[in-house]
């Protein structure tokens, strides 16, 4: 186990070379002069040559992409052109937002899915099973930000039910403590005794959760399903059987927790591929997290900011699939014992 | 098994695999299904001037969000006056194109990089595996974002850089089944006989490499139909006034409160398209790897 471990602690480091390598040549390759598109059709000489200075524009393409690995091993991810703030800090403010929308989505995403997952397996072949797994498949064909405006356009707009979009109604004055809004609205209840701002948390992350869950849903669904059928099964199943024990203790202390192995791996690629799919959700309910921030920034055209954000996200993307992985190595007997 | 040409059994012709492949579809409701829906979209791609009732670019500002099934346009007008019946018939032609051209971006790439690393072997075979796990670590969406940023927004980069992000995942697989194969009888005849190594590697193995490649790829046109239009929402992929089914969609936003169906439906029409590509080939995959079934 150790080895698979230190292998893959091996990989982390070309992985994260390459990624940084690929967002470096994204502007040095840019057609065109990057200082200029930046800088829009206004901009004077004088402002184009500083600014080239200040990414080292004006330096050969070794010696830049050289600046620019010091630069971010130092965690210095340069200025946002927009703003004019550090890039670091921008991501450091928006950070909290995005893993709040993602880490209740997984949640949605996960309990559901694997109940119906299981549901389905127990029923196969009955109207259950190809309802749900109808459902799996229409989820996993749906274009999330479609969803999501539809999802606006019903419980927003026709029922007047949710907000549109933010994370907190405007009207309440409120500062952030911990930028986890439910946390904070959770402080809040027990230090001034209102509700209101946990409510408010609450109302705003359901459309946006149920929108960016779908799709871990449905593959989570679909996962649990093949997994139990498989476990199901195995001759200990019908020994646990045949010897009386009741039904639902078979299903779930026997069948799901060997069925979970290849769920869990599942589940953590899916959070991993959910930060990059909020760019998607973040953008269609105005969620103020990393996601909306990179589009908003590809928009404005300020590289430095796009670069900075997928560098952090894919960092974490691929921190989260390492975890997953040493977590399968040690939680998966064959490889453990190995 | 010798002995079968002396005993008195009736010759039966053989099926060949296709006849044997499609004997198994017709009963697979699923496949079936999938295979109606992308008939019908791919006959609505080629035909498209003939059934689009109108021109999709032509605006009639007097008569601009029109609901459905009135004035003579069935699925109404968009806040340009075009009918949108058109736009989606054509916005089929765009997501088929896509979806081929980038899934054959990544078959071309795929195939080669699969079937050569796996005959080779050895330190080529290992770079070559590093390098498409750094590239499978990478999330795909940020990929096509990445590409599309050094190529510059348009449809035709947007198909580029899909197909290019899907390459690892074409090469994994042709990679593993060219494994499995290239040790057979059939393969070390081939050899004795004199072929060269693009002969073993092209003619001889590859052909019996294809069912998970297939597979893969009826499922792979699905997902670049998604991801186009996703980045075509993010201003990425297809330009305005493109009828991209995405684009649609994005370009629909501000009408959510007055005109719900220029909204719904560029979405239907990409999710009915995907759910044909992904209900064919889940079945074919049953159909072709019996192993996987369930």
């Amino acid at each position: 186990m150790i080895k698979h471990i230190l292998k893959r602690l091996a990989l982390l480091i070309p992985t994260l070379f390459g990624v940084i390598t690929l967002v470096f040549l994204m502007i040095a390759l840019a057609p065109g002069d990057p200082a200029r598109v930046m800088l829009g059709e206004r901009a004077n000489a004088e402002q184009i040559a500083q600014l080239r200075a200040e990414l080292g524009l004006d330096k050969p393409l070794i010696q830049q992409y050289g600046l620019y690995l010091s630069r971010v091993v130092r965690l210095d991810l340069g200025k946002s052109i927009a703003t004019g703030q550090q890039i670091a800090r921008e991501i450091a403010d928006r950070f909290p937002a995005t893993i709040e929308l993602a880490w209740y989505a997984m949640i949605f995403a996960t309990i559901v899915g694997m109940l119906l997952g299981v549901t389905s397996a127990i029923r196969r072949n009955t109207w259950v099973d190809y309802t749900t797994m109808g459902g799996a498949l229409v989820g996993v064909s749906m274009p999330v930000f479609w969803l999501g405006l539809v999802l606006i356009m019903v419980f927003s707009v026709w029922l007047n039910l949710l907000p549109t979009g933010g994370r907190m109604n405007i009207r309440y004055y409120f500062t952030p403590i911990t930028n986890f809004y439910v946390l904070d609205g959770i402080i809040l209840w027990i230090k001034e005794g209102t509700p209101k701002y946990l409510w408010s948390a609450i109302q705003h992350l359901l459309l946006p959760t149920i929108a960016l869950g779908t799709i871990p849903l449905a593959i989570i669904a679909r996962t649990t399903r093949s997994s139990m059928l498989e476990v199901l099964q195995q001759d200990y199943i019908k020994t646990a059987r045949s010897a009386g024990i009741r039904e639902k203790r078979v299903i779930y202390r026997y069948a799901l927790k060997n069925a979970l192995l290849p769920v869990i791996t599942v589940i953590g690629l899916q959070f991993g591929l959910l930060l990059s799919g909020a760019i998607l959700t973040e953008t269609v309910f105005s969620w103020p997290g990393i996601g909306r921030w990179i589009y908003i920034s590809i928009g404005a055209r300020d590289y430095p900011a796009v670069q900075g954000g997928i560098i952090f996200i894919s960092t974490f993307f691929v921190l989260i699939n390492l975890a997953v992985d040493i977590l399968y190595s040690v939680v998966n007997p064959k490889i453990r014992l190995q | 098994m010798k002995s079968s040409e002396t005993m008195d059994i009736p010759r039966i012709k053989e099926p060949t695999p296709l006849q044997e492949t499609w004997y198994h579809l017709k009963k697979n409701k699923g496949a079936m299904t999938g295979l109606g829906i992308i008939t019908m979209f791919v006959l609505m791609a080629i035909f498209a001037p003939l059934v689009s009732p109108r021109d999709p670019l032509a605006q009639q500002i007097s008569e601009r969000l029109t609901p459905m099934f009135t004035n003579g346009y069935i699925f109404g007008t968009d806040d340009l006056g075009r009918d949108m019946l058109s736009r989606l018939i054509y916005g089929a032609r765009i997501s088929m194109t896509i979806g081929v051209v980038s899934v054959g971006i990544s078959l071309f790439f795929g195939i080669i990089i699969g079937v050569t690393s796996a005959y080779y072997g050895g330190t080529f075979d290992k770079i070559v595996m590093r390098l498409i796990d750094i590239m499978l670590a990478f999330p795909y969406i940020l990929l096509t974002i990445v590409i599309v940023s050094l190529l510059g927004p348009s449809l035709t980069n947007a198909m580029v850089a899909i197909g290019i992000s899907q390459v690892p995942r074409y090469a994994r697989v042709v990679r593993a089944s060219v494994l499995a194969e290239k040790e057979s009888d059939y393969v070390l005849a081939e050899k004795a006989l004199g072929a060269g190594n693009f002969e073993l590697m092209f003619l001889t193995i590859l052909p019996n490499c294809l069912s998970p490649t297939i597979v893969q790829a009826t499922l792979g046109v699905g997902e670049a139909i998604l991801n186009s239009a996703g980045l075509s929402f993010l201003g990425l992929g297809a330009q305005p006034p493109t009828p991209e089914w995405g684009l649609m969609i994005a370009s629909s936003k501000q009408f959510i409160t007055n005109a719900w169906w220029i909204v719904t439906l560029p979405g239907l029409a990409i999710l009915l398209a995907v759910l044909g590509f992904n209900l064919f080939g889940d079945g074919l995959r049953d159909i072709l790897d019996p192993k996987m079934r369930n």
